[in-house]
């Protein structure tokens, strides 16, 4: 599969990550040789074979639902880029 | 003793001398903080943090007098700049956390420290792990403490993504560090600069705080300069966490008291599949060496077939990206690090406009082709493909388990390349991971271990795969091999 500029603008849209359309048009390049390496994948035959979820044998514990962690307010917000009236702030979302 | 062979000295031989009271674990720090500090030149660590060190080493000497010594009491460490530390600054090498003070302990750390050991300081790495050559660290290259024998003092790449600790413990700035292994990022920069490094079974050690890559692939593991000091610092690193859903609930096993070189009875495969075309001849030479070793161990070499090899670069670069462009989506410029708000952005623009400014390339490729490969209507294609690929990968391991107990490989495909040499093409930095990936993908223990050197003078790793859970068998073979290499070279100061 190749891609073009704009499917390039789409993933970075997605990924939240802003693009020029310079870095999308530099990047179709870059998506398409290691797209058309990975495509490779397609010729393996997996035919009745499941996906591997977990590679070494586990099982998914259960615990007691109580609260083990918890009241350390400050402490979350003590790298916030900014924090006001013990919340995270952000741009206004909601007009 | 003077300083400079107090920083000579490994693990186990600081841990000894300090109980035997040949030295004290404050003239070990003392002379550790002072080979980091003279070692600027190298940039492998981010931040150092003598006082820690010097506070670590001052309780093992009062440990000592009161007879209460611990295991690593006295040992002074480099910390993967992936581990959080509570108090200390941890970046992941990226832009995007520069500024953030964990406040909170990784798990790992916890164990290292309550263990006795010291933090001497935060090592560089590539951004996030994302890299084979620690070239895409946002605060600059590690150079590797090797060069090349051609007088061209070219600066050497000292591997990655565990770059700043293999170049840390090669350069004698400390005797030990933290790594951790995605795709082979603890055993290929071991590789590279002639030391020892164990990734442990998946699950062994705690992710707990570990600032997460691909988290069905990271794991954490001991970077050293001989097999047993992986093998105590193992032990203390390991073991059942309940804060991490992937944690194995078993017993740390004794891994240092159970070291042994002697491989009688024990049945060695090699994998006709990782002789890739284009493989220097020294290598091919390396890894005739090491079945000679490990015959000589008492072991008997057996071919095995891992059919799907040749798949398992392209799964991962599937899949660990697949689950970076999740685990990164953290990173929004709300909770913690970076905000680019530009003048009259909306939170949309803002999310954007932070990642775009606080990831590096590698890190944003790998983010969006992992955004790609989950997107609708490829997703089958792509991940779903993949992780069957990997049940396949995984099944060629456990079928050659059947008839050896561990596989022998070379660690990477080349010895060191110079700074520069493989920044240009993304595909070519990733070949190098063409024979730790498959390990990887398949959970197993596997270790590199220090072999011999190519025609430069730069050094060469051996690769030992073991069967799941079993650590104790790839750190013998380790030994055995260790036992006749008889690897002595280390880099010439210059820094």
């Amino acid at each position: 599969m190749s891609v073009d500029a704009a499917t390039v603008r789409k993933v970075a849209s997605l990924a939240r990550i802003a693009v020029t359309d310079a870095e999308a048009e530099a990047l179709v390049p870059e998506f398409n040789n290691i797209l058309g390496w990975i495509d490779q994948l397609a010729a393996v035959d997996t035919d009745g074979i499941e996906p591997l979820a977990a590679v070494i044998p586990n099982h998914l514990r259960l615990r007691d639902d109580v609260v083990t962690d918890g009241n350390v307010r400050d402490k979350v917000l003590a790298n916030a880029p900014e924090a006001q009236h013990g919340f995270f702030a952000v741009p206004k979302v909601i007009e | 003793m003077t300083d400079k062979s107090l920083t000579d000295l490994g693990i186990a031989a600081i841990r000894d001398g300090v109980k035997a009271g040949a030295f004290t674990a404050r003239e070990v720090a003392e002379a550790h903080v002072a080979a980091v500090a003279d070692a600027r030149a190298l940039n492998a660590f981010l931040v150092e943090t003598p006082d820690r060190a010097l506070a670590a080493a001052d309780a093992a000497d009062a440990d000592r007098a009161a007879g209460t010594l611990k295991p690593l009491s006295g040992v002074p460490l480099g910390i993967k700049d992936l581990f959080c530390t509570e108090g200390v600054e941890t970046t992941a090498a990226s832009g995007i956390l520069k500024g953030f003070t964990p406040t909170y302990e990784s798990t790992i750390t916890a164990k290292l420290f309550a263990a006795g050991a010291g933090m001497l300081g935060k090592l560089n790495l590539d951004q996030f792990a994302m890299g084979s050559s620690n070239e895409t660290s946002a605060f600059g290259n590690v150079i590797s403490p090797w060069r090349r024998g051609d007088g061209g003092n070219a600066p050497m790449a000292p591997g990655g993504s565990s770059g700043g600790s293999s170049a840390a413990v090669a350069a004698r700035l400390c005797p030990g560090a933290t790594g951790t292994d995605t795709g082979g990022s603890i055993r290929q920069p071991a590789a590279f600069t002639g030391i020892a490094g164990i990734k442990p079974t998946y699950g062994r050690c705690s992710r707990w705080g570990v600032i997460a890559f691909a988290s069905s692939l990271d794991q954490a593991g001991p970077m050293a300069r001989d097999v047993r000091d992986c093998a105590i610092m193992l032990e203390a690193m390991a073991g059942f966490d309940a804060k991490d859903a992937t944690s194995l609930d078993l017993p740390v096993p004794h891994w240092e008291a159970n070291l042994s070189g002697d491989l009688k009875g024990k049945r060695v495969g090699v994998p006709a599949e990782y002789r890739v075309d284009g493989m220097p001849a020294e290598i091919e030479a390396l890894w005739r060496r090491g079945e000679e070793y490990l015959r000589d161990a008492g072991a008997e070499i057996v071919p095995v077939s891992l059919p799907h090899t040749a798949h398992a670069l392209p799964t991962y670069y599937i899949i660990a990206p697949a689950e970076a462009s999740s685990n990164l989506a953290r990173y929004d410029g709300v909770r913690y690090g970076l905000r680019d708000l530009p003048d009259g952005a909306n939170l949309q623009e803002m999310y954007a406009a932070t990642r775009a400014a606080g990831f590096g390339a590698e890190v944003r490729r790998r983010i969006m082709i992992g955004t790609y490969v989950l997107s609708a209507g490829f997703y089958d294609a792509y991940y779903t493909k993949a992780q069957k690929v990997r049940a396949l990968i995984a099944r060629d391991f456990e079928r050659a388990f059947g008839a050896c107990d561990v596989i022998l490989t070379p660690t990477a495909p080349s010895a060191a390349f110079a700074l520069g040499e493989k920044m240009a093409d993304p595909l070519a930095m990733y070949l190098n991971d063409v024979f730790t990936v498959p390990s990887s993908l398949a959970g197993l223990p596997a270790m590199s271990v220090p072999a011999g050197l190519d025609g430069q003078g730069l050094p060469l790793g051996l690769q030992i795969i073991g069967r799941p859970f079993d650590e104790q068998g790839v750190l013998n073979a380790g030994l055995a091999i260790e036992q006749r290499a008889g690897f002595v070279a280390r880099p010439e100061k210059w820094w």
